[in-house]
């Protein structure tokens, strides 16, 4: 009952409180847009000259590589994952199979067990198998980091077709093929795509296997940046303008489907 | 589509819970959708730990060539009494919890601020969810360098001290990271959960004159939480692996100030060469990790009451 006026102070303050939240973003944004001596000054310089150069810079680093890497394991491995995630998700939703729990037990416990008790060996495979600095090691193991998390989700998704429609359309006699395009693809179709987001931008923003298995021929964006870190915050500005455009196309992709990916998340728990 | 259709051919849908009446099936048909993503998932995820498991009965040293031989339990008996390696875990406890407690805490009020209709509501939940959307790897050398830097960093203007954040403060430094990285997420879920809220029993509770805080907690944080444990779950699981934001800012340090579990493995593994000894440490995690994960899936099961499953 505070009236217009605190309904007023309280989006003030909202809008406060998000652009203070999110300023170390916003100053990096600004950063990439400054000369090297504009980047790091005492105090920080909130005006100068914009410039494109540290852009230009990134690019002569050779970071197209990096990006196509990156565009290639993402969407790889994402489709391999609704390939292999959607009919395991059917079969633990709509035509439920013996031990359905167990098996979904078993594939969150994955998600558990810590990666790093699994790169040593990783290594040694991918060294022994010619895959070590090798797309199809990451597009492997990415695929196999989000199924887990996807089969999840999808099944969440499944489980919300109407019984009925599926009961009404097979006494209609249609069959599978028929029920699923019809029916079922229909109504998961949002939440196969909030699942595709999410394995998006995991793949896109995953570290550790890139590091470790990964280098010059193979490595992904975020191996790139790690390049920075040798010359100790010499180049604030390239590498802000670095980090801006590594982290781009999954920024797009997730402020354009924030609804999905609200969905997502909550692996379809919301209605 | 031919793997949705591929399946089905072999398998006419049965009722969600239609008493199994299998006809023609044989199981192994109604399982065959399964079975190439579990398949998948055990080579890919399981061969993989049993090999380490194997390693960490040996010494093997790569940098040492032919080193590598049977020893039994001596790599646990060696880690047990590594001081790092205890600290490191200690650090990793700390790094989670006070991640996710933050995380959850800042999540939760932003999604409160969020849940309620005002001037570019859609613009400020665009903002707040875009630090979700960056480059993790980004994230740690963005808050190293502009954030933390003793000179230029940011901090150092607003406070004015000179403050070397990194090497005084190195996991307070990197768990400020960390939760900056995560409260988005948590702030998407909570907000998810607070819009799913009946709105006919929040009308009925403010018609009954119940106050905004007695309606907060008797009927909004109920309600929230299966979302709170799942943003939890989902929360400890990534940070728990934590490593981009060690590797990048503190590399450990100083010493072994900031290291954790998978950045102490990494480091044993792949600068020290000493596959047992990192082996070991990784049964170890796991271990653990089994442990806790007991509990969490157990709560996951009981969230989500787990249906369908032919018993």
């Amino acid at each position: 009952m505070k009236g217009r006026f605190g309904a007023g102070a309280l989006t003030v303050a909202t809008w406060v409180i998000a652009i203070l939240f999110v300023f170390p973003l916003l100053w990096m944004i600004l950063t990439a847009f400054k000369q090297e001596a504009d980047a790091y000054t005492d105090p920080p310089r909130l005006f100068f000259t914009p410039t494109l150069d540290q852009f230009a810079g990134v690019l002569e680093r050779g970071f197209l590589p990096y990006l196509s890497n990156s565009a290639f394991v993402t969407v790889v491995s994402t489709i391999f994952v609704l390939l292999l995630g959607i009919p395991a998700a059917y079969a633990l939703s709509l035509a439920p199979v013996k031990g359905t729990s167990n098996a979904l037990g078993f594939f969150l416990s994955t998600k558990m067990l810590p990666i790093v008790a699994a790169i040593i060996p990783l290594y040694v495979i991918s060294q022994n198998t010619q895959l070590l600095d090798n797309v199809w090691a990451l597009i492997i193991l990415y695929t196999s980091m989000n199924l887990p998390l996807a089969i999840w989700m999808m099944r969440s998704f499944f489980l919300e077709v109407p019984h009925e429609m599926i009961e009404a359309g097979r006494i209609d006699g249609a069959t599978l093929p028929v029920l699923l395009r019809k029916i079922i693809m229909p109504v998961v179709a949002p939440g196969v795509a909030a699942t595709a987001l999410i394995c998006v931008i995991f793949s896109w923003t995953e570290f550790f296997y890139s590091v470790n298995l990964t280098a010059a021929r193979a490595g992904t964006v975020p191996v790139f940046l790690v390049g920075f870190i040798t010359s100790e915050g010499l180049y604030w500005a390239q590498l802000s303008a670095a980090a801006l455009l590594a982290s781009l196309p999954v920024m797009i992709v997730g402020w354009i489907a924030q609804n999905h990916l609200v969905r997502g998340l909550s692996m379809g728990a919301v209605k | 589509m031919s793997t949705i259709s591929a399946p089905a051919r072999t398998e006419p849908a049965h009722a969600k819970k239609a008493p199994p009446k299998r006809g023609t099936d044989t199981p192994f048909k109604r399982r065959l959708p399964l079975l190439p993503a579990l398949l998948f998932v055990v080579a890919v995820t399981q061969l993989p730990f049993v090999l380490t498991v194997f390693y960490s009965f040996q010494s093997w040293n790569l940098v040492r060539p032919g080193s590598r031989h049977f020893v039994g339990l001596q790599n646990y008996i060696d880690v047990f009494a590594d001081s790092t390696f205890l600290g490191a875990l200690l650090n990793t406890v700390v790094l989670t919890v006070v991640c996710v407690f933050f995380s959850l805490l800042l999540g939760l009020g932003l999604a409160i601020l969020l849940d309620r209709k005002f001037l570019g509501r859609g613009v400020v939940r665009t903002l707040l969810i875009t630090p979700f959307l960056i480059l993790p790897a980004a994230g740690a050398l963005l808050w190293k360098t502009t954030m933390f830097d003793p000179t230029y960093g940011l901090l150092h203007f607003v406070f004015g001290t000179d403050v070397d954040w990194l090497s005084e403060f190195p996991l307070a430094a990197v768990i400020a990271q960390v939760v900056w990285q995560w409260t988005p997420f948590m702030m998407l879920l909570i907000l998810a959960g607070l819009q799913s809220q009946p709105k006919d029993v929040l009308e009925a509770a403010s018609v009954d004159g119940a106050g905004r805080w007695r309606t907060f907690t008797a009927i909004t944080l109920p309600h929230l939480s299966r979302f709170l444990q799942l943003a939890t779950l989902l929360g400890a699981i990534y940070i728990v692996n934590s490593f981009d934001a060690i590797f990048l800012m503190t590399q450990g340090g100083p010493g072994t100030a900031s290291t954790n579990l998978p950045f102490y493995i990494y480091q044993r593994a792949f600068q020290g060469f000493d596959i047992g000894q990192s082996s070991a440490m990784g049964v170890i995690v796991v271990i653990l990790t089994m442990i806790v994960a007991t509990f969490a899936l157990r709560l996951m099961f009981r969230t989500f009451s787990v249906q369908g499953g032919a018993k």
